[in-house]
């Protein structure tokens, strides 16, 4: 079941300058998963050496923050729609 | 916040449009007369924000700023002017706001705004907006407006993204309940290394400007425990929820930070400081003697192809930063080999991770392509 996952500027390089990708998972971690075994170099931009999420990257279901559903475990359906939220700091 | 303020004649006809309105009138008018907002950062977004706020009639302003006016700001920060470069952004701006609005009190800090002098600036204010570029600044205005009790108007921009959002720990969540850390230094690219569409600080600055005047008047409905994400190429805004974090570190139910921090260090080392300690660096000069006496040095560019076309080093190889790992197996571990990017941060990351991999001989151009045009070749074009 495909899902929308859209990428936040920083992340494109990594993606081969897609802005939306579609793949396949129920969970949110299933997502991220398939994501990082598609685009490789996302894996360390998203996770950690101990394989959590980096703290400076949040993951939206719609419009809600992971973090207060049920984590990565979250479930999610093809209607969904995921963000890639990362910290970005210009302002100059 | 409400001092008694009146408005003389001129300021009748000056802010008509806004005593007009009932969501306004002469109530709200004397509300920004008698309010005071801090802008921090007068650049891109403090830019369009200083105009707006200072148009509206905002009855104090104070900018924080420490920077000169160069011709590569001029792009994007609108206040600043072709015959301003070389000159205090702040005297810059004081100018231009002044022109605009004479009966709007304009203070300024010339200054980076640091843990020490943080509280004895904001304190004064009854509102901040946080127009800065970097990391550590954005954690010391977030926890200092939380220990001061003062909504904090944020505003961030990545080439043609960006991010707004009200963070008022009184009312709703603060930066760090949206991320607790940030990111290690070099993995996210500042503006002056991704690059910022012109025009999009002035749309994002001029949000943060709508943010304040709503919260001076009390109306509508602020970005509080909201973040407004803008795609300038899709034309797409979007809203987020964000929720206060109970256990944030300095808004939560025990907060463990009571005062400010040391920024710098919460932020990390950048990767050009570990290199330079290191003695992993080479400098421009350094490079040029090599290079002329015949030395072989492979020379690597780690920047993005249309960077490359603007400029580059006599006999560099194109490689940027994201397409390193699968070419590695291209180098030779044993080669002299020098990295460089524009100004030195994304080569340290690359330098650091053929030297993980084994690599020797591998070095980072100090400073960049930019140091190289300053101390080697100044005919070259910079950007
Ligand atoms: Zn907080």
């Amino acid at each position: 079941m495909p899902v929308k996952i859209a990428i936040p500027t920083p992340l494109r390089p990594y993606t081969e300058n897609r802005d939306i990708i579609e793949v396949d998972g129920q969970t949110v971690k299933e997502l991220l998963e398939n994501m990082s075994t598609r685009y490789p170099q996302l894996r360390r931009h998203l996770f950690s050496e101990d394989g959590r999420l980096r703290s400076f990257i949040n993951i939206y279901v719609n419009d809600e923050d992971i973090r207060y559903l049920d984590g990565e475990n979250t479930k999610v359906k093809e209607s969904d729609f995921i963000s890639i939220v990362p910290a970005i700091a210009g302002g100059n | 916040m409400h001092r008694e303020v009146e408005l003389t004649r001129e300021e009748f006809l000056r802010y008509g449009r806004h005593l007009i309105m009932p969501e306004v009138g002469l109530k709200g008018q004397k509300k920004l007369k008698s309010a005071s907002v801090l802008i921090v950062g007068a650049g891109g977004l403090g830019s369009s924000l200083a105009f707006y706020l200072t148009a509206a009639g905002v009855g104090r302003i104070g900018i924080v700023d420490f920077d000169v006016v160069d011709l590569s700001n001029l792009q994007r920060q609108i206040i600043h002017t072709t015959r301003d470069v070389g000159r205090s952004k702040l005297e810059s701006a004081r100018e231009k706001l002044s022109a605009l609005n004479p009966s709007v009190e304009i203070e300024t800090y010339e200054t980076r705004l640091t843990s020490e002098n943080a509280i004895e600036i904001i304190k004064d204010y009854d509102i901040v907006v946080d127009g800065t570029d970097n990391f550590p600044t954005r954690y010391l205005v977030n926890d200092a407006c939380v220990l001061l009790k003062k909504p904090n108007v944020y505003g961030s921009i990545f080439r043609f993204e960006g991010q707004v959002s009200v963070f008022y720990a009184e009312k709703g969540p603060c930066y760090r309940c949206l991320y607790q850390e940030p990111p290690p230094p070099g993995l996210v690219p500042s503006c002056a290394e991704g690059g910022v569409l012109g025009v999009l600080p002035g749309i994002i600055g001029t949000i943060q400007a709508l943010e304040v005047i709503k919260l001076i008047l009390g109306i509508g409905e602020p970005l509080i425990g909201k973040l407004l994400l803008f795609d300038a190429l899709k034309m797409r805004f979007r809203e987020l929820k964000l929720r206060k974090n109970p256990s944030c570190p300095v808004c939560g139910e025990n907060p463990t930070i009571k005062e400010l921090i040391d920024y710098e260090e919460f932020c990390g080392i950048t990767p050009e400081r570990i290199l330079h300690e290191l003695g992993f660096e080479i400098t421009a000069e350094e490079l040029k003697s090599k290079l002329e006496n015949g030395e072989n040095i492979i020379l690597i560019d780690v920047r993005e192809p249309h960077e490359y076309e603007i400029n580059r080093i006599h006999g560099s190889r194109l490689i940027p930063l994201s397409e390193l790992p699968e070419k590695v197996n291209e180098l030779d571990q044993t080669s002299e080999i020098v990295l460089y990017c524009k100004m030195g941060g994304r080569s340290a990351r690359a330098v650091q991770f053929l030297r993980e991999l084994g690599f020797t001989r591998v070095k980072n151009l100090a400073g960049g392509i930019d140091a190289w045009i300053e101390k080697v070749d100044p005919s070259m074009p910079k950007y």
